[in-house]
């Protein structure tokens, strides 16, 4: 899969800006300047392949990434180690140390907001099931709904106009300390950000929640271990929510996966210097090796994230072995 | 879609809603059409919903004449509403009043009121042709896969897979940065919307195909499907006038609730400055030009309110669509 999509990212990203009329020449330039002569242009345009079949350069692109790829640029060989994604157009620095500096701050967000946002979603789902048409069922269920509705960057905006700029409990956007520096200051930094994030996800896990428990909780070995005479929160917790638990898990690889690969509106409501920031930049500035860098890594993630939800599926569901 | 049953007579117990609807009366055979309908004008939540989509669309398809009679050119700047010392709407609450009816922006004085009616038009416009096109691609490629199944079946499956799994915020901004100004005969933002629209349907079939894959896997074991097979039918006939028409039902239901999320989408991308350029309104530009005024709530409120109102409208609507024609819902 991940081959797929590096080579459908590498024929947007190299091969379409090509057909719309950009030369190997304007490509090359991108790195050169203005300032350099057609010859000079000419040249480095060259020595990049930028002449080369589509053919050649996606294979010299995917060598880079494994083996780490060897500019030569005339007074000397420029070594770009494994993975290689090349360079800036802009900054002239390689892509990769880049993303991991931006990596620990998307990491941060999405590992704290999906931990309220389980917890969160999956409980009120729970009661909201058992408790099936009382108050609180129709409040939360309301409140999720209109959670799905809202986007991102309209509750992170009235979040920081409240609680930032009006009230000043929370520090305004774009705070981010290190966990390493100072763990305290980092959790406080990212709570505005985190609970604005989970309350989004924590509709939709909430209302998932309580359509397979609503189902689950009418099965037969449920009455079977009541009669059994289990306590009531085992039966619900034990029996009725592990068996739930299958598609949330399934939802869940998906949007951890896709939030690692970049919170992109989150980080750009709070400012935080994220990889979801760091891909709105390199977009906006038309860098092209780092557009391409990002959304390989964003693709990473999904994929390990889809592969370790497929060995959960194992701990949470009895009837699925790992051969 | 015909009658599942033509009752008559004594054969009332056998279909328990017209037993609720009062027996004695005359007893038709009902349509699933006619049953969803009827589910549907009980849940009073629903139709809520789908008054404000009604509203909404006669907003954005009479948006010209609203302006003319409630607001100012929705690009007009008006510098007699703000003040000229720090660049603010005069006046109390961003100078609501009743010639400014939801005030004015800061710095240039445009009318809010018009540029949020102005910009129900793009987002209604790329919300129903963007979710028109993901239906199109998704239903075709999931009737196909679920009909003929085999390598067919596990190559879309595979296909769809992907576009799951793919970070697709990232995908859609890169390539709606990329767009160029001019291509296809048109420019500017007619290209733009253009693009999106062709951007959000693509990468949003797959949750249609999905759905309509399962249904067809399903379908393609019934009865009415093998006597159409042993009349001769060709495939084409038996995919377009005997399995289509079932799935008209889902295909309905999960339209209605793709809209919103195709909504959301073209507000995050403008938000994010790659979707519809600017003076253009739209709900989602407006957010992120009022991202540098967070004095002014109303800046920020009354676009972030018509994008939830409207995606709210859809959402309730298209749930209640879904409960109506659930068979297994009471």
């Amino acid at each position: 899969m991940l081959i797929v999509i590096s080579m459908v990212t590498f024929g947007i990203f190299f091969v379409v800006p090509q057909w719309a009329g950009a030369t190997p020449e304007a490509l090359a330039s991108r790195y050169v300047g203005r300032a350099a002569t057609p010859e000079t242009v000419h040249l480095v345009a060259e020595r990049l392949g930028f002449n080369d079949p589509v053919v050649v350069q996606y294979g010299r692109f995917v060598k880079g990434l494994f083996t780490g790829a060897e500019y030569d640029y005339g007074a000397g060989v420029e070594q770009c180690p494994a993975p290689c994604f090349g360079y800036s157009f802009i900054s002239g620095q390689p892509v990769w140390p880049d993303l991991v500096d931006r990596l620990p701050v998307t990491f941060s967000l999405a590992v704290g907001a999906a931990i309220i946002w389980v917890l969160a979603g999956v409980s009120v789902g729970v009661i909201s099931a058992l408790r099936r048409g009382s108050f609180f069922d129709r409040l939360s269920m309301g409140t999720a709904l209109a959670g799905v509705s809202l986007p991102i960057f309209f509750t992170g905006m009235i979040s920081l106009v409240v609680f930032s700029y009006g009230l000043g409990w929370t520090p305004p956007g774009g705070a981010w300390t290190d966990f390493t520096v100072n763990p305290a200051q980092w959790a406080f930094n990212l709570l505005l950000p985190w609970i604005t994030l989970a309350f989004l996800f924590a509709a939709g896990y909430a209302r998932l929640t309580r359509a397979g428990m609503l189902e689950t909780m009418g099965e037969d070995y449920i009455r079977t271990a009541r009669a059994k005479g289990l306590r009531e929160g085992k039966v619900v917790v034990k029996h009725g929510l592990r068996a739930a638990l299958t598609p949330i898990l399934t939802l869940f690889g998906i949007d951890f996966g896709l939030l690692i690969g970049g919170a992109v509106l989150t980080e750009t409501t709070y400012t935080l210097p994220g990889l979801g920031q760091f891909a709105i930049l390199a977009i906006r500035n038309q860098d092209l090796p780092q557009v391409m860098g990002v959304v390989l890594v964003a693709a990473g993630f999904v994929v390990v994230a889809s592969l370790i939800v497929d060995l959960l599926y194992a701990v949470v569901d009895p009837r699925v072995r790992l051969s | 879609m015909t009658a599942p049953l033509d009752v008559s007579g004594s054969a009332a117990e056998a279909h328990p809603e017209s037993v609720l609807a009062g027996a004695g009366k005359a007893i038709q055979g009902r349509s699933l059409s006619r049953i969803a309908w009827m589910r549907l004008r009980r849940d009073k939540i629903a139709l809520g919903g789908g008054l404000i989509v009604v509203l909404l669309i006669l907003v954005a398809i009479f948006s010209g004449p609203i302006i003319a009679a409630f607001g100012h050119p929705p690009l007009e700047f008006h510098q007699d509403a703000i003040d000229q010392s720090t660049l603010l709407p005069k006046g109390a609450f961003g100078g609501m009043s009743g010639e400014y009816l939801l005030g004015v922006e800061p710095v240039n004085g445009r009318d809010i009121f018009s540029r949020i009616v102005a910009g129900a038009w793009i987002s209604l416009l790329i919300g129903f042709l963007a979710t028109l096109l993901s239906v199109v691609i998704g239903t075709t490629l999931g009737v196909v896969a679920g009909y003929f199944g085999g390598w067919v079946d596990q190559v879309i499956g595979r296909l769809m897979d992907v576009f799951l799994a793919f970070p697709l915020l990232v995908f859609a901004i890169a390539l709606a940065g990329v767009i160029p100004d001019k291509g296809f005969g048109l420019e500017g933002n007619g290209l733009r919307i253009a693009m999106l629209i062709f951007i959000i349907g693509f990468f949003s079939w797959p949750s249609i195909g999905r759905i309509v894959r399962g249904q067809t896997l399903s379908l393609r074991e019934r009865e009415f499907v093998d006597a159409a097979k042993s009349l001769g039918a060709r495939h084409g006939y038996i995919l377009f006038r005997e399995v289509l028409p079932n799935l008209l039902a889902p295909i309905l239901v999960y339209a209605t609730l793709l809209i919103p999320t195709n909504i959301l989408f073209e507000a995050a991308l403008s938000f994010l400055g790659v979707g519809i350029n600017p003076p253009t309104p739209t709900w989602g530009g407006m957010l992120s030009e009022a991202v540098r005024f967070y004095t002014l709530p109303h800046f920020v409120l009354f676009p972030g309110l018509a994008i939830f109102i409207t995606v709210l409208a859809f959402n309730v609507f298209g749930d209640g669509l879904r409960d109506a024609f659930d068979p297994r819902a009471r």
